[in-house]
């Protein structure tokens, strides 16, 4: 049992110690070793490190306030608890939906829907570096993109939430509507501030999810893995890191795969300190 | 209220007073239109959870049922350009692969778990291998599947890619979910029950044995299940360290070897001429894949109650 334990440990070490030995030769490499024509490592990895932080920004963005809404009418606002439990086996169910058929869907379904819209927003805030430029024919874009993984982080955004709004004693909720509040009022006075913490834990689960989303990424952008830009409806889209190490990686050999493997510690760098953050947060909000 | 108003049975008097104060206490309307706001907000939230999974499983049953014919399930993809051919050497690998996994996560998942609930205490061990939980839990599915391959390359030579691979990578994603599901059920068996075993002079590898993991084996499999439920979706490293092939491969140990999500996968990216047989099949990969998951699902949700039970006991 305590061998397991090591066991356990030791994996981790493994990990860490088998991507450095594999990754560092990329940290030093010159022009011409590098995919995507890349001068330096950093050259390759900054444009890729924004991209995955852009896509699961926006995906955030877009999956905090139904996350957020979907754990209330879970717990607070559930009509009986059976709907509180169905509300549960569909968020699993959402969440156990495997990435690569949410690719498929918003590459063949969702991107085509959303043409007349980008092509809207073009029209009538084309003024916003968010939509300046042509928009994007196929649809497939960094705003479609950024969709599709917000309903992937949103039932583990939502768990959280949902969590920390069934701490809620009991005595505040009664409070509340004791001295008249209606259902929402009680929700910002007695749930919301109680649930804080839970609440940003949630989001910081998210975003290191969104962080490490692969194949949904990697199917509904056409990327340009050098391009920085802001543009989320453009046809020419940045990639991210683990959207580039997946579809350069089966054609890639030697110091290519390396420059990969360089790319997957520096994701995983990124992903540990969104995740101690979170838990950091979330520590904090059970201490008080 | 409004009944006793209308037939007025107990009282006009004392009818009027009951609806003045309740008239009185009734919130102003810029705070009820609020309330009625939040309401709407919160059942559009609820639209914007389910509506997005009914619509993949409809995509999924709507382009994937056109091939869910016998071909799919009894061929592989070898010779096939165009129509025809199946997923059989997908599905087989998936099997395999998700198999070894299995054998791979669990015991030692199981295991460690054991050790953190009943042997720790306060070990530095204890908090050490936590913290490691922690860390593996963050890390991208896609980095466990580099760290497969970069260990594979080592061991086996650089650019190896077999079955086993996979398994290895996909461990490192299951071993933490079982860690964490396994000692939390392990918790929840009540200390009176081991404290009763070994009063009776059990020794304690006997107390967990016959006491604490049978009381906690509904939960314990339910966790087992959810773990490859998370794993059985993963294409990523897959695609990285266990790659493709259009034959049938029953070793894991050596070559590469398809698996489902990775054969979805595959069927889009890489189309030939009639782009509709391809997409077709890439559809009925992910509605098999789905109907897998949901069944794991259920089979999950189907245990825990035994561990409410535990709960309600204690």
């Amino acid at each position: 049992m305590k061998g397991a334990a090591i066991a356990v440990a030791l994996v981790l070490v493994g990990v860490l110690v088998f991507l450095a030995v594999n990754g560092s030769p990329a940290f030093t490499a010159g022009e011409g070793e590098l995919p995507a024509h890349a001068k330096n490592f950093l050259a390759l990895a900054a444009p890729l490190a924004f991209g995955s932080l852009w896509v699961a920004v926006i995906a955030l963005a877009l999956a905090a306030l139904p996350a957020v809404g979907v754990a209330l009418a879970a717990t607070i606002y559930a009509p009986a608890p059976r709907f509180g439990r169905f509300l549960g086996a569909v968020l699993d169910l959402l969440a156990a939906v495997p990435s690569v058929v949410f690719g498929l869907w918003g590459l063949m379904v969702l991107a085509p829907v959303m043409v007349p819209l980008y092509e809207w927003l073009h029209a009538h805030a084309g003024w916003l570096p968010f939509f300046s430029g042509e928009p994007s024919v196929t649809g497939r874009t960094v705003l479609t993109a950024g969709m599709v993984v917000a309903v992937m982080i949103l039932p583990i955004m939502a768990a959280m939430c949902r969590e920390s709004f069934a701490l809620t004693p009991p005595a505040l909720i009664e409070a509340a509507y004791a001295l008249g509040a209606t259902r929402w009022e009680m929700t910002r006075a007695a749930v919301l501030p109680v649930a804080r913490s839970g609440i940003v834990a949630g989001g910081m689960l998210g975003l290191g999810r969104a962080l490490g989303e692969t194949m949904a990424v990697a199917m509904v952008l056409s990327a340009t893995p050098d391009l920085i830009s802001l543009n989320v409806i453009s046809s020419e889209n940045p990639s991210t890191i683990a959207a580039f190490i997946a579809s350069t990686f089966p054609e890639s050999t030697g110091s290519a795969v390396s420059a990969l493997i360089g790319l997957g510690l520096v994701l995983f760098a990124i992903s540990l300190v969104v995740s101690i953050a979170g838990r950091r947060i979330a520590k904090k909000g059970a201490a008080r | 209220m409004t009944a006793t108003l209308t037939t007025g049975q107990p009282g006009p008097a004392l009818a009027h007073d009951a609806a003045a104060t309740l008239a009185a206490s009734r919130p102003g309307l810029a705070r009820r239109v609020k309330n009625r706001i939040a309401t709407a907000a919160v059942v559009g939230a609820v639209a914007l959870t389910a509506v997005p999974l009914a619509l993949v499983i409809w995509a999924a049953v709507e382009r994937g049922s056109a091939r869910l014919d016998l071909t799919l399930f009894s061929h592989s993809m070898r010779g096939v350009v165009g129509q025809g051919g199946g997923l059989l050497h997908a599905l087989t690998g998936t099997l395999l692969i998700t198999a070894a996994t299995a054998v791979i996560a669990i015991p030692l998942g199981i295991s460690a778990a054991i050790y953190l609930t009943e042997y720790a205490g306060r070990a530095r061990l204890a908090s050490l291998t936590r913290r490691a939980v922690d860390i593996m839990v963050s890390i991208p599915s896609i980095v466990a599947g580099l760290a497969a391959y970069a260990l594979f390359s080592l061991l086996f030579g650089p650019g190896t890619r077999s079955g086993l691979a996979g398994a290895a990578a996909l461990a490192m994603i299951m071993i933490p979910v079982v860690v964490r599901s396994s000692e939390e059920v392990l918790r929840l068996v009540p200390g009176d029950l081991r404290e009763a075993g070994l009063a009776l002079g059990s020794p304690r590898w006997r107390v967990i044995r016959k006491i604490v993991l049978p009381t906690a084996l509904p939960g314990l499999t339910a966790g087992a299940v959810l773990g490859v439920a998370r794993i059985i979706g993963e294409t990523a490293p897959l695609l990285l360290v266990a790659g493709f092939t259009d034959a049938m491969n029953y070793n894991l140990a050596e070559g590469r070897m398809a698996t489902l999500p990775v054969f979805i996968y595959t069927q889009w990216s890489a189309k030939g001429l009639d782009t509709a047989a391809y997409d077709q099949r890439a559809w009925a990969g992910a509605l098999v894949l789905m109907a897998v998951v949901v069944v794991l699902q259920l089979a999950a949700r189907a245990l825990p109650p035994q561990i409410a039970k535990i709960r309600r006991n204690r």
